[in-house]
């Protein structure tokens, strides 16, 4: 698949003072979906923003489809449709009309059967011609959605898109990710539930900081850092880690009652046999024990750990 | 030149108006009828003529100016400052329009507005006094030149607002003073020559004298420095406005 989007060099200061963004290059795919993954102040906002025209790069390149993003900014931002990550919408405003004017905003000449196509597809053809202020939470954020599918863009911004909506929304959200994917259409969702970016993404970029700590398939994503969980769970509380076991990188989790340990599958040893011969030795009576693998969120919970370090 | 997404802030800006017409529409007209009661009847009655005009029929261009220009500002400065403040400006900055564009459509839109209003408030002025209009299509064009300037000023006004307070601070603490200063009930040579030649420095004095030499053929100032006036002021607004794109002040960070 060809690149639809080149982000090279991207540097991001703040009026403040503040470095939002240390120099981000990726390349995304056409028709791929890819999920950022960060935790708030990552600066996934202000990397979409600075690719969409809402705020300026301090210095690097961002093409869309060959074009740059300022100096041939017309080509470049036709093909993108945006979902903000705040619900901004004019309270006023018609559901339909609302979603027309995306249309011709992005120079797209009216028509009506595609804009009530979007409408249907977000079940909010009953609402049309309701105003906007009139609508519930998540479906402001329908509205949303259909408009930044007004214009028909070949690449669909998504930030933060579930943060606090409703399990229905979500699955028709995917459904219409998926719908867009089949039709050839490049999604770029930001997202801090490792869930999602798990259920939908083909590649996940993890971003911390104003960097891209790395971008992988999501699938070698999780074999690659294939590590396993084991849970000892004890039969009487502990305070904190003995002495005798401060060796091993454990945590303590359920208020005293597990003592986490991870490992390396692939690793030659894997520690198991002599840490249980040490708990049992330091005098602590097992309950269960229990292994599971890790998710994204443990991958995730371990690079960022690793930069903060990285950092000090 | 992306004429559909023009069209579509215009036609959303118009259609905000006509839905509070009634309102948008009421109070100019009542506060132009009590002018005109207040100063036509009762102070007319005792002043009869200026420069050989009814004095109620020669306070009609200031009344329109007046209303004409605080009504572009607060209706642009208005429709760009919404968008900021409720968040919605993300998707006209992220949308393929050049900021000529931008400002194509809400400042064509909001003198769009002052210029409804300013024509109604001509129509009202025919209730109430007998006037001719010596060159009409100079009117207009004055009437339309100011309508768009102003507009302008009232879009950096927007750009630059931070809170609703600073939004109305502008039009109330700058401009209805220059206005009422500016000759719109009285000419300048009615002034000590000290005044006269401190108005000299209101360039709304010269708006207004061209205005008003549009209706009776009689000005304060000669007709061409009211037309560089008003060019230079669209000139340093347009100016304003390019470099406030250009350098993404207050809008683009
Ligand atoms: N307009 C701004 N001025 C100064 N700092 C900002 C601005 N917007 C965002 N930031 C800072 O940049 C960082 C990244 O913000 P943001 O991109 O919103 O992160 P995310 O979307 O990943 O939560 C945060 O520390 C935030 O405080
Ligand atoms: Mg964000």
């Amino acid at each position: 698949m060809p690149t639809i989007l080149s982000i090279k060099d991207l540097r991001k200061t703040y009026d403040s003072g503040f470095e939002a963004l240390k120099s981000v290059s990726l390349d995304i795919e056409e028709g791929e979906i890819i999920a950022l993954l960060g935790p708030n102040g990552a600066g996934k906002t202000t990397l979409i923003s600075t690719i969409c025209g809402i705020t300026m790069p301090t210095s690097g390149t961002v093409t869309v489809a060959g074009h740059d993003t300022i100096k041939d900014y017309r080509a470049a931002r036709s093909l993108i449709g945006l979902v903000p990550q705040e619900i901004a919408l004019e309270p006023f405003g018609r559901v339909m009309s609302t979603v027309r004017f995306s249309r011709g905003l992005f120079g797209k000449p009216r028509d009506d059967a595609a804009v009530a196509d979007i409408l249907k597809r977000l079940s909010l053809w009953d609402k049309r011609d309701n105003q906007i202020h009139e609508l519930s939470g998540g479906m402001k954020r329908r509205v949303l959605i259909a408009k930044a599918l007004a214009h028909e863009p070949r690449i669909l911004f998504l930030d933060e898109p579930t943060a606090g909506v409703d399990v229905e929304l979500r699955k028709d959200m995917w459904a219409i990710v998926e719908k867009l994917r089949a039709d050839g259409v490049t999604t770029i969702l930001t997202t801090h539930y490792i869930e999602e970016a798990e259920a939908i993404a083909d590649r996940v970029g993890v971003i911390a900081n104003g960097e891209i700590l790395l971008v992988e398939d999501k699938d070698k994503l999780m074999v690659r850092m294939g590590q396993k969980q084991l849970d000892v769970q004890l039969s009487a509380q502990l305070k904190h880690i003995p002495q005798a076991l401060t060796k091993y990188d454990l945590d303590l989790k359920d208020e005293g009652w597990t003592l986490v340990y991870r490992y390396d599958t692939k690793a030659e040893r894997t520690g198991i046999t002599q840490l249980l011969t040490d708990v049992s030795s330091a005098g602590l009576q097992l309950r269960d024990v229990v292994t599971r693998q890790s998710s994204l969120e443990d991958i995730f919970v371990s690079l960022v750990h690793k930069d903060a370090e990285d950092a000090a | 030149m992306n004429w559909s997404a023009i069209w579509a802030i215009y036609t959303f800006e118009m259609t905000r108006f006509f839905r509070t017409i009634s309102q948008s529409l009421i109070s100019p007209v009542i506060s132009t009828s009590l002018y005109f009661v207040v100063f036509g009847a009762a102070i007319g009655s005792r002043i009869d003529e200026v420069e050989g005009v009814q004095y109620g029929a020669f306070i009609v261009p200031g009344l329109i100016m007046l209303t004409v220009m605080t009504q572009s500002i607060s209706a642009a400065s208005f429709g760009i400052y919404f968008p900021k403040f409720i968040g919605t400006i993300y998707e006209v900055l992220s949308a393929p329009m050049s900021f000529l564009e931008i400002v194509m459509g809400y400042v064509g839109a909001a003198a769009t507005k002052a210029l409804f209003i300013g024509v109604i408030i001509l129509i009202t002025s025919f209730f109430f006094v007998d006037i001719q209009i010596a060159h009409p299509l100079a009117m207009a064009a004055f009437l339309v030149l100011t309508c768009v300037s102003f507009a302008l000023f009232g879009f950096i006004i927007g750009i630059w607002a931070g809170n609703f307070e600073q939004l109305q601070m502008v039009p109330l603490l700058i401009v209805t003073p220059l206005v009422f200063l500016g000759g719109s009930f009285y000419s300048v040579s009615m002034l000590p020559p000290v005044w006269q030649t401190i108005s000299m420095f209101n360039p709304v004095v010269y708006l207004i004298s061209g205005f008003r030499w549009a209706f009776f053929g009689v000005a304060d100032v000669p007709i061409a420095l009211s037309l560089l006036a008003i060019g230079g002021f669209s000139g340093v607004c347009l100016a304003t406005v390019w470099w406030i794109f250009k350098s993404g002040w207050r809008i683009r960070q």
